[in-house]
């Protein structure tokens, strides 16, 4: 009898146990749930391919491995982390944010700002006239006498 | 015989194409115009001669001639004669000589008439047309020879050559590989001619401009002489992305039109140089501005040109090993390099004579935002081009390879795309010359008050619908407002001059706009492409924000659901092709609130080389796209299939607009009766007109 008891106790933890850890893991992931982690994987063997899209016999084994991960209750972090381990960064859909692959993100935004520096600063010079312009300009109005000035107005009357 | 005919006139127009290069410069230096003429006769004889070539191509291809190598490469028995045709751009060897033939095509059409008229700048476009030629019939000789055949040696390997190698004899396969099928759909057959007229037509202004450098001659005399070509290059090469785009979304099955692949990108980037040359050059004829800009604008697109060229066939930037064992990348590369250093060294030598006629005044100024809008499209075309070779540089510095996909694109050049549609709103309503906050502000009031009056619907309407807020709701909105105060300025704009003209003419409004737009077309189809845009805008904001998508296999008879759409497995059906693929094909039923909306037809097809192509049922309205997919790749059966179904809100917007689009290119690149007469009435002293008025 204590025997009895003793294996319907076992039985119930046990069932309990495999209650928890079921509860843990979430419901079975359906195809969105896998497809929303395998968009963010890029296909190890096709080129630029997002991995749901993929129609690969490769492919569809990873999609297949992500259902299991994600039914053993990982995340999409430790998923993605998986594949980076086992193919490598470019299953990522951007490069890494470490070491050398930082540079991806820093050297647009640096020649962003040498750009606008150098179009604000070509605005700015262009705002201002030149030492040489004025001098120019001064050296033209000494030039003119008043017999050119005359002819100029008399041509332009004659334009009118 | 038609492959030793064709290789032999390749072969000829070649070392005519050679010749014209050095009768011309000799010409030029020896200041002696009969070397030049030869040399442009020489050219003008390349068009015949390269049509010669590729009409011995597409005999060979008509006929099925599979001795050929790219005969039996690109074709077989089976396709239907257009696709035969067809694919003489549907391989790289095929694709490179139709390059050639194209470019023989405008040399000829930019120097058989008229051209005593630009008799200055003829010995160097002659030169850059020749040597652009040279270069890809060189690829054509040396390295994708089309004409190659197939030989039976001693030992029984097929191998192909031009010449027959010792011992061996001519071998025919019994039939051909057959086009890749996802070319063989309308947008993919007319895609690639589109893009490569686009780029081939960016040669021309191009070689203007090195002739501009070359003989001194750097007012806007070049550009004025080229707008009209350039104009045509930047159609062709929207065209090219627009077809792409709709072919992306009919075939590929993925649900969207754009992949930032950097094959996309590489016909992308040319558009950019060429959109801020196109801008650039504005400010150059109206202000005398920017000159040296507008050099290196054209300059990095010819050089983009030839590198998007490269990328689209060849595909070997994905890799370091499958660049270094490509045959032609590393011609494409030395060419690129070697043109872009000589162009380089023509500008600087001419650096001097480049300087601008004019000052700028304001930082509000027309050409001032002009300014600015070059500078966005500059910086759009650095992430696209340092996310195309950051996966090669990092295999090189570190050898781990990397993907720069549409997260890094899409992150990075949202808000410069949505800066320039902004800008797009703003520019045409300053002034050439001057503009101060106030007179901005009195031009941008009322387009700014009617945009916040709609956005408050837009706010209203997504209140109304909240179950479609998603995190993009913060910046949908803002390029809802972006697009939408851009809109209604266009809108403006077209309106205040129409009515203005209807009022001084007495004409009724649509005849006043009719007229004014036909006396102004660069302005107003200036003004029509950005209402494209904008339309396009839309539709993008919609598809990219908002799109949703759900999949499950489904027995017959049951259903699933997506942004309130029902879709019901109904039935499936499997047979043979009389092409000799093999189609599965589903049938869904749709409904909206129990309503039957139709029945939809998704489909895949298999062919007999083991290629999948997976045909998108879907049902289209100016609101959404529901686009469904039987998912082949999972396993279908008679009972029980697997379907992925994308909602698609305002994606139709983004053709629509294209359309528009297209059409505005068109009235502004439309030829005028007499192009001199525009030059010479562009010299002429301008009127005083208030802002928003100029083009």
């Amino acid at each position: 009898m204590k025997k009895n008891i003793f294996a319907l106790v076992l039985t119930f933890l046990l069932a309990g146990l495999w209650a928890g850890s079921a509860l843990a893991q979430g419901k079975t992931p359906t195809d969105d749930d896998v497809n929303a982690v395998a968009s963010q994987l890029f296909c190890p063997v096709c080129e630029n391919t997002p991995l749901d899209v993929c129609p690969t016999a490769a492919c569809k084994q990873w999609r297949e491995l992500i259902r299991l991960k994600l039914s053993e209750g990982w995340s999409e972090t430790q998923i993605k982390e998986y594949f980076v381990a086992q193919y490598g960064a470019r299953v990522l859909a951007e490069p890494p944010r470490q070491g050398f692959s930082w540079l991806v993100y820093i050297v647009p935004p640096i020649l962003l700002a040498i750009g606008a520096y150098l179009v604000f600063t070509t605005l700015r010079s262009m705002r201002k006239p030149t030492p040489d312009v004025a001098q120019v300009s001064v050296g033209l109005e000494t030039t003119v006498d008043d017999d050119d000035l005359r002819r100029v107005e008399e041509e332009l009357k004659r334009l009118q | 015989m038609f492959a030793t005919f064709g290789y032999g006139v390749l072969l000829l127009t070649f070392l005519m194409a050679l010749y014209s290069i050095g009768a011309s410069l000799f010409g030029y230096f020896r200041k002696d115009q009969k070397w030049v003429e030869s040399a442009r006769l020489s050219m003008l004889l390349t068009f015949p001669m390269l049509s010669l070539v590729s009409a011995s191509l597409i005999y060979l291809l008509v006929t099925g001639n599979f001795n050929v190598k790219f005969v039996y490469e690109v074709t077989n028995r089976a396709m239907p004669l257009y696709l035969k045709i067809t694919s003489w751009w549907g391989g790289q060897a095929g694709s490179l000589l139709f390059w050639s033939w194209l470019m023989s095509a405008f040399a000829t059409a930019v120097t058989f008439r008229k051209w005593a008229r630009d008799r200055e700048f003829l010995p160097w476009v002659v030169i850059v047309c020749s040597v652009t030629m040279v270069f890809f019939m060189g690829l054509s000789i040396f390295f994708e020879n089309p004409f190659e055949t197939f030989w039976q040696t001693m030992d029984g390997q097929i191998v192909p050559a031009l010449f027959r190698p010792t011992n061996a004899i001519p071998f025919t396969a019994p039939d051909g590989q057959g086009l890749n099928p996802l070319l063989r759909h309308p947008g993919m057959i007319i895609h690639p001619p589109m893009l490569y007229l686009g780029f081939v037509s960016f040669v021309i202004p191009f070689a203007f401009a090195i002739a501009a450098l070359a003989t001194g001659r750097t007012d806007d005399r070049w550009i004025r002489i080229t707008r009209r070509w350039a104009l045509w290059a930047w159609l062709f090469l929207s065209l090219g992305l627009v077809l792409g785009g709709r072919w992306a979304y009919d075939v590929l099955g993925w649900g969207g039109y754009w992949g930032w692949d950097p094959v996309e990108i590489a016909a992308f980037m040319p558009w950019l140089s060429g959109t801020a040359f196109l801008h650039s050059v504005m400010i150059q004829e109206k202000r005398g501005l920017l000159k040296h800009w507008s050099m290196i604008l054209i300059i990095l697109t010819y050089c983009l040109v030839i590198f998007g060229t490269f990328l689209t066939r060849s595909g070997v930037l994905s890799s370091v090993h499958a660049f270094a064992q490509s045959a032609i990348g590393p011609s494409f590369f030395t060419f690129i390099f070697v043109t872009f250093v000589i162009s380089v060294a023509l500008l600087l030598w001419r650096w001097a004579d480049l300087k601008s006629e004019n000052q700028m005044t304001s930082m509000l100024s027309r050409e001032a935002l002009f300014l600015l809008n070059n500078l966005l499209f500059i910086s759009i075309l650095v992430i696209c081009f340092w996310g195309v070779i950051f996966p090669l540089i990092s295999e090189l510095a570190t050898g781990q390879k990397v993907t720069v996909g549409p997260p890094f694109y899409e992150r990075a050049t949202g808000p410069l795309f949505a800066t320039l549609v902004l800008l797009m709103g703003i520019a045409p309503l300053s002034a050439w010359g001057h503009s101060t906050i106030k007179t901005l502000g009195k031009a941008v009031w009322k387009p700014l008050v009617a945009a916040t009056l709609a956005m408050a619907g837009v706010v209203t309407y997504f209140l109304l619908n909240r179950s479609i807020i998603n995190d993009y709701f913060p910046y949908a909105l803002i390029g809802f407002f972006v697009v939408i105060f851009s809109a209604f300025v266009t809108l403006y704009e077209f309106w205040r001059a129409a009515n203005a003209r209807a009022h001084a003419q007495n004409e009724n409004i649509f005849l006043a706009l009719w007229r004014l737009a036909g006396r102004n077309r660069r302005r107003y189809g200036g003004y029509t492409i950005h209402l494209g845009v904008v339309l396009m805008a839309i539709g993008i904001i919609g598809i990219e924000m908002f799109q949703t998508s759900t999949q499950r296999t489904m027995k017959i008879g049951e259903s699933m659901e997506i942004a309130g759409y029902t879709i019901r497995y109904d039935s499936l059906a499997q047979f043979e092709h009389t092409d000799g693929r093999w189609v599965t094909r589903a049938e869904v039923s749709v409904f909206r609130d129990g309503k039957f909306l139709g029945t939809l037809a998704p489909r895949y097809d298999l062919y007999p080389d083991g290629q999948p192509m997976t045909i998108p049922g879907v049902r289209s309205t100016v609101v959404d796209d529901l686009y469904v997919l039987l998912v082949n790749w999972e396993g279908v059966n008679a009972q029980v299939a697997p379907f992925k179904v994308y909602h698609n809100p305002l994606v139709n917007w983004l053709w629509f607009g294209a359309i528009i689009f297209i059409f505005g290119t068109l009235v502004a690149a439309w030829p005028d009766k007499d192009p001199e007469s525009v030059a010479v009435s562009a010299r002429k002293p301008r009127e005083t007109v208030p802002a928003g008025i100029t083009d």
